[in-house]
């Protein structure tokens, strides 16, 4: 029964939002910047910000993310306090609203580094709210390796530097694939943590460096909504956005998905 | 006949648990050296710290020498993985990569920078044929080295070990998990293979101890009870417990 109610509200949802939305979607709605007072034309900025950000971000995280996975299971010893308290931490960052990020972004990356409203500013603000959920995913892609790979490597006289890189990474490769699509596509779908940092409502052309601001979708969609005068002429634009918006985020857990099931029917072990 | 490896002393402990006692052998070249023993009796971890793989299980603490040549293993200018180059393993459970038959065999060379793409070549198949897989497998060389069977797994990991050219290859109960036709595949392989490598083996198949070894080891609660050759420990054992247990008494 919860299942059912649930089931049709997601499915009323997506029908409500595909109709309204479906209608106003063209290529000129796609590739052509906003105008008359965001009333017509586009969200190409939008889309091209979203994806800036998103790109930045992972950029940022995944890096800094698996470094930390990769000491996490390979270096440290289970059981060291050090150890505890890091996954401690992790895991409740991970438990922390999005407006704190976005807060946290204000406070440290705009004002104290002095990044001002940015692409870099929200990007690294994105970054921060994905971290944990790369680090996790990595964790526990490298503790699925088996051991005997790890011994095999290293009785053969393989560092451990060199079997971490060669054995353990490739065969983790999947898992730690599919965390960060999953991180993507929870960025792009996120408007609090940009809202302060380096989100704008509108801007002529696309950012030329990350010290520009950007439109991104989410936050588009969270003005248009909110604060444009005009409700009626920019219904079907929200509608759009949205739509574009879902379909983005599905598309990247879509990928995310095709590549586990991939993976999966190769490897045995 | 010359000694390949010795041991004087070893002892190994796991946390509190003296698990090798006093362990003294001397084990020769191009020859292979069964080591028996009742499950439990450390024989495993004596042969993990012949190459010094027992470093790796927490809590492991070693005391002792282990002699390659002249050389001391646990020395303190010794990099264990120099070491374990020379004295390969092969495991229980065949652990092929997942990766293809032919990287399997390439990646030990790889790492120890034997490159060259002609010679890596030569080098996979030299090994591969010296493993008794070459004919079974040289068409299907980019295929997953997961599609084999558990018998030619193992001979690929033996064939990974041998790529890297050793002087030592330790075998920790490598028939334990195959069928029957696929363990007289490997016996029949260890035969060739002690014209060129010393051999210790871990069984604990007596019938395989006797079938395949030069030299026979006996040990139980940690402890070396009786070494001579295989036929002596078998046949005129001098110990009592010894007797008991080639006798199938217990186990």
């Amino acid at each position: 029964m919860a299942i059912l109610i649930s089931l049709s509200i997601t499915g009323y949802l997506l029908f409500y939002i595909i109709s309204n939305g479906a209608r106003i979607i063209s290529w000129d709605f796609l590739t052509k910047p906003p105008t008359s007072g965001m009333t017509a034309g586009g969200i190409f900025p939008a889309i091209v910000g979203t994806l800036l950000l998103v790109t930045l971000a992972i950029a940022v995280s995944l890096p800094l993310g698996l470094i930390s996975a990769i000491y996490l299971v390979e270096y440290s010893s289970k059981e060291s306090r050090f150890v505890r308290l890091v996954e401690l931490a992790v895991y409740s960052l991970n438990g922390i609203p999005s407006i704190v990020f976005g807060l946290f972004g204000l406070a440290f990356f705009v004002k104290f580094l002095g990044l001002g409203t940015s692409l870099l500013s929200a990007s690294l603000t994105l970054s921060l709210m994905i971290f944990p959920t790369i680090i996790v995913t990595s964790v526990e892609a490298l503790k699925s390796v088996p051991d005997h790979f790890r011994e095999a490597s290293l009785a053969l006289g393989a560092t451990k530097g060199q079997t971490i890189v060669k054995v353990v990474l490739p065969a983790a490769f999947p898992g730690i694939i599919t965390g960060s699509i999953l991180g993507v596509g929870r960025a792009a779908g996120e408007t609090a943590p940009i809202l302060f940092t380096g989100a704008v409502f509108y801007m002529r052309g696309l950012p030329t460096s990350i010290f520009d601001p950007v439109m991104a979708l989410p936050f588009h969609l969270f003005v248009l909504g909110t604060e444009h005068p005009n409700i009626s002429k920019v219904e079907p634009i929200q509608y759009g956005t949205a739509l574009v918006l879902l379909l983005l985020v599905l598309l990247i857990s879509l990928v995310a998905v095709v590549i586990r099931h991939w993976y999966r029917r190769k490897r045995r072990w | 006949m010359k000694i390949k490896l010795q041991t004087k002393k070893l002892n190994v402990w796991y946390g509190g648990i003296h698990v090798v006692r006093d362990f003294t052998i001397k084990i020769p070249e191009k020859r292979i050296t069964a080591v028996i023993g009742p499950s439990g009796c450390g024989k495993s971890t004596f042969l993990k710290a012949l190459n010094r793989m027992v470093e790796l299980v927490p809590g492991a603490r070693v005391s002792g020498k282990v002699i390659l040549d002249v050389k001391n293993i646990y020395g303190k200018d010794v990099d264990e993985t120099e070491i374990r180059w020379k004295i390969g393993m092969v495991f229980q459970k065949p652990n092929p990569f997942p990766k293809s038959i032919y990287e399997n065999v390439a990646y030990g060379p790889r790492i120890h920078g034997m490159a060259g793409k002609e010679k890596l070549r030569r080098i996979v198949e030299e090994s591969l044929r010296k493993a008794a897989l070459w004919e079974e497998v040289k068409d299907r060389l980019n295929v997953s080295a997961l599609e084999l069977s558990g018998g030619q797994q193992q001979r690929l990991c033996i064939a990974r070990t041998l790529a890297v050219n050793p002087e030592v290859i330790l075998m920790d109960e490598p028939c334990s998990a195959l069928d029957p036709i696929a363990t007289t595949k490997i016996e029949d392989l260890l035969f060739e293979l002690k014209k060129n490598y010393t051999i210790v083996i871990v069984t604990h198949n007596l019938q395989q101890a006797a079938r395949v070894s030069d030299y026979t080891a006996f040990m139980y609660m940690g402890e070396l009870i009786e070494y001579g050759r295989t036929e002596e420990i078998f046949e005129r054992p001098k110990n009592k417990k010894t007797q008991d247990y080639v006798m199938g008494r217990f186990g």
